[in-house]
């Protein structure tokens, strides 16, 4: 789908008059497992570290955390390589496919097609017709098959064209993906990634902007994670391969074409934990996916206008990374919630519950999460954006909340 | 390979000829074996490559009349027996199995039908909460299984306990499943009959139905990618074909070209649904053709012959690379499970006859007796004996523990995450609290 592009690494797709600069928003905490640098010593990197990038570009929004993490070395501009996200995605999947045979790709469209969105692109030409999979129309099914392989030995990454089409798949998904395992008392593991883009796009109508997260957030057995820059889509697809559990990875439809800088070293992040984006005194904002870059929007007219908002991309959605919220919610006492799922039985509403049964003592203020209405997304563009929460709102709700 | 509409036009009445192709793929260019028509005196022969005109998805021949095909054939498929109701064979065309075998075979599907008889009997005095036999079908379940090797991945239904038994799941294993208690391989987790055993290659038993059929086509793609010696088997019912995974799977097969058996235990049957309310086509078989899979039909009472199909069925998927779709034709004698009570949408009679003159037990033991394999003595030493060790793995098994608590709670992932570490420690103290309104056999 086609994001409007501005200046290099621009990173929001929603509207003309915006005039976002991608430095100011990314501001990834680099929380990862274990990065080997090329001399083959292992960097591992804490939350709050500085952004690495942060000496080629402004700083006028950010107070960087001044916790350096040892061993770290403040990158030049000229390390790493730029791509964009769904290129991140890509790095990623045939990293993992390189490094370990079993790992397999299937979908629509997947093989010669190279993806619909690209993401698989070159890998049947490279892995061969088996190893990346075309498959005929068939959701369930070849979900079902996926979850078969997997319990066989295999691990493979089964592609959703759109997310919006795995409801199909929401039996297998359901009742044996997230179960089988517990079932079997533990004989039969499922180590399958399930991945595509989701979320409200770009005039696409109601069937292809579903948030299919909200649907999926009760099944046990299953882990979600969000991904939302390149840095953390290639991270979380490598941390998804290899992971045992079956892992849903949500991309969304916009988000594509981001481009940034990532590290020239492998790196795998964790499948459970959230990100700083921006830490901040005065509130804590969660969110995460698209809702990040409407946040950021958000925080730059908040910024201006004396407010400190610490925001967090939650990035693990099922479960949540409680103990990085916990720590801000001591710290802020406000809570603003801002997602793209419907307001019903979303990713919001448990995160509020879980929010308020754990942290009720250190609010100041009742949690307010602002999430899409509970209508199907309507195809005319100026309908669908006042579906979608708009930065504008969110400014207002700190405001509110900061009252 | 296309064609403006005009030219088609142009061309369309003209096009008469026949070519003997192999099937095409859609990225591969055109080949033709022959160009010479079949029927040269109804049509004019036109022979110039040229003015071919093909769809994609290969050529097809012309013709002016509207023809329908119809919607069954004027014969049935007809059906493979090797032995005849009373244990005769019928032709000399078969494999044979070695007395070793055969008395293996009748042995197992003997124990079959016992430990199905005493188990229902079992729920029906309360001790299991549920049960569903599978009587009348034990020669598809010792059969099939015996044609298979170890190495063969089994994604079952529920209606196959038999190939468990025939790898070596003891009794005493069924007991435990069956009461849910700490020794259960299931650790607890699932209902009665939901067996499985990753050391026997048998996928645990889901209760959903059809959903193991994409799951087999899944790990006979597995099996292809490491080039074992090995294909995966599904078995489901009549009423199973008619699920959407059931379709898809074929399909994908097909296309993939996978090593997979599909067994359909066509028992007439699901729950209250005859067949003919199921589907009305000529059964399953058929359906293996239009999704381009190599069908047979089988008398699924007559244990050489499903032995036989299943034999021959591996060796195609295997060396050959194809799916293969074997019907079992057969009659559910049981209820559908303990649940359920049959007799009140079929008549009690159709069930005697069915356990009493097609019963695929004692045709089989027919034959092993013809054969000086069998004699009473062996047989009633084998039915007492079974009959103990039932009810003495019954007796076990009912009085072991029941599963720990934290086995509620492990194996949801890999690792407990802290939610669910939190949620056991939460029932913990519960029970702690308030243990006069727990029961006793759980550990805590």
């Amino acid at each position: 789908m086609a994001t409007l592009f501005q200046g290099v690494g621009a990173v929001t797709p929603f509207s003309a008059s915006s005039s976002l600069d991608s430095n100011k928003l990314l501001l990834p905490s680099r929380k990862s497992l274990s990065i080997s640098d090329s001399r083959g010593s292992i960097f591992v990197y804490r939350s709050d570290a500085l952004n690495l990038k942060a000496a080629t570009r402004k700083q006028d929004l950010l107070i960087p955390n001044a916790v350096a993490t040892k061993g770290e070395t403040s990158t030049s501009a000229k390390s790493g390589h730029e791509l964009l996200l769904f290129e991140a995605l890509h790095e990623g999947l045939e990293e993992e496919m390189e490094r370990d045979p079993r790992v397999c790709v299937m979908g629509e469209d997947v093989g010669h097609y190279g993806g619909s969105y690209k993401v698989t692109k070159g890998l049947a030409e490279k892995y061969g017709d088996l190893r990346v999979l075309d498959t005929p129309i068939a959701e369930n099914s070849f979900t079902g098959m996926g979850i078969g392989a997997a319990m066989t030995g295999l691990r493979p990454i089964v592609e959703g064209m759109n997310m919006g089409f795995l409801l199909l798949a929401f039996n297998q998904i359901s009742n044996n993906c997230g179960m089988l395992h517990y079932t079997s008392g533990g004989q039969f593991t499922i180590p399958i990634v399930i991945r595509g883009p989701g979320g409200v796009g770009r005039q696409l109508g109601a069937e292809h902007s579903q948030r299919l997260e909200s649907y999926f957030q009760s099944i046990p057995g299953i882990q979600m994670v969000a991904c939302s820059t390149p840095y953390n889509a290639k991270g979380l697809m490598k941390a998804a391969i290899r992971s045992e559990n079956p892992v849903i990875l949500f991309e969304h439809v916009l988000l594509y074409n981001l481009k940034e800088r990532i590290p020239d070293e492998e790196y795998v992040l964790s499948l459970e934990e959230a990100e700083m984006v921006r830490p901040g005194e005065h509130i804590t904002i969660l969110t995460y996916s698209r809702m990040r870059y409407h946040v950021m929007q958000a925080a730059k007219t908040l910024v201006n206008k004396g407010y400190d908002p610490e925001v967090i991309d939650i990035r693990s959605l099922k479960p949540f990374d409680l103990y990085t919220i916990g720590c801000s919610v001591k710290k802020t006492h406000r809570v603003l919630i801002v997602e793209e799922c419907m307001r019903t039985g979303g990713i919001g509403a448990s995160l509020t519950a879980a929010i308020t049964e754990n942290f009720h003592d250190y609010l100041d203020a009742p949690i307010v999460c602002l999430s899409s209405q509970d209508v199907p997304t309507p195809y005319a563009g100026t309908l669908e954006e006042w579906t979608v929460v708009q930065p504008a709102q969110i400014v207002s709700a700190v405001e509110q909340l900061c009252q | 390979m296309w064609i403006s509409k005009t030219i088609f036009n142009h061309f369309k009445s003209r096009l008469n000829f026949t070519p003997n192709y192999a099937p095409l793929s859609l990225l591969s260019p055109r080949r033709f074996a022959s160009t010479i028509a079949q029927n040269p005196s109804t049509f004019n022969s036109i022979h110039d490559a040229n003015q071919v005109i093909d769809f994609p998805g290969g050529t097809v021949k012309f013709i002016p009349e509207m023809r329908f095909i119809s919607e069954s054939s004027p014969q049935r498929i007809p059906c493979y027996r090797v032995l005849d109701d009373d244990g005769q064979p019928l032709a000399n065309n078969f494999v044979q199995v070695s007395e070793e075998v055969a008395v293996r075979m009748y042995s197992n599907m003997v124990t079959l039908q016992i430990m199905d008889t005493i188990f229902y009997e079992a729920q029906r005095q309360g001790r299991i909460s549920f049960y569903a036999t599978t009587i009348g079908e034990e020669a598809i379940n010792i059969a099939s299984a015996a044609a298979l090797t170890r190495d063969d991945v089994i994604f079952p239904q529920y209606r196959e306990p038999g190939p468990l038994l025939w790898r070596g799941f003891t009794l005493q294993e069924i007991a435990h499943q069956c009461f849910s208690n700490k020794y259960d391989n299931g650790k607890g987790r699932q209902m009665p009959i939901h067996y499985g055993s990753n050391k026997h290659n048998y996928f645990t038993v889901a209760s959903t139905v059809a959903t193991q059929v994409p799951h087999a086509v899944g790990a006979a793609y597995s099996l292809k990618m490491d080039k074992k010696d090995a294909c995966s088997i599904t078995y489901f019912g009549d009423g199973g074909s008619s699920e959407g995974d059931f379709h898809a799977a074929l399909n994908f097969a097909a296309v993939m070209e996978a090593p997979v058996i599909f067994l359909c235990r066509n028992n007439g049957w699901a729950i209250s649904t005859p067949t003919s309310d199921q589907f009305r086509s000529d059964g399953v078989v058929v359906k293996g053709q239009a999704y381009g899979v190599r069908s047979i039909r089988v008398d699924g009472n007559d244990a050489l012959a499903i032995y036989n199909a299943v034999q021959a069925a591996r060796e195609m998927a295997i060396s050959e690379e194809r799916p293969v779709l074997i019907e079992a034709l057969t009659y559910r004698v049981g209820h559908h499970s303990t649940s359920d009570d049959s007799t009140k949408y079929r008549p009690a009679n159709e069930i005697e006859w069915w356990r009493l003159a097609r019963d695929p037990v004692a045709r089989f033991r027919k034959w092993i007796e013809r054969n000086g394999w069998w004699n009473d003595m062996a047989e009633s030493e084998l039915r007492n004996s079974l009959r103990q060790q039932l009810l003495h793995s019954i007796q076990v098994a009912e009085n072991i523990e029941k599963p720990p608590i934290e086995d509620i709670f492990n194996d949801v992932y890999d690792v407990p995450p802290s939610n669910l570490r939190e949620q056991e420690q939460w029932v913990k103290d519960t029970i702690k609290k308030h243990p006069l309104d727990y029961p006793e056999n759980i550990s805590a």
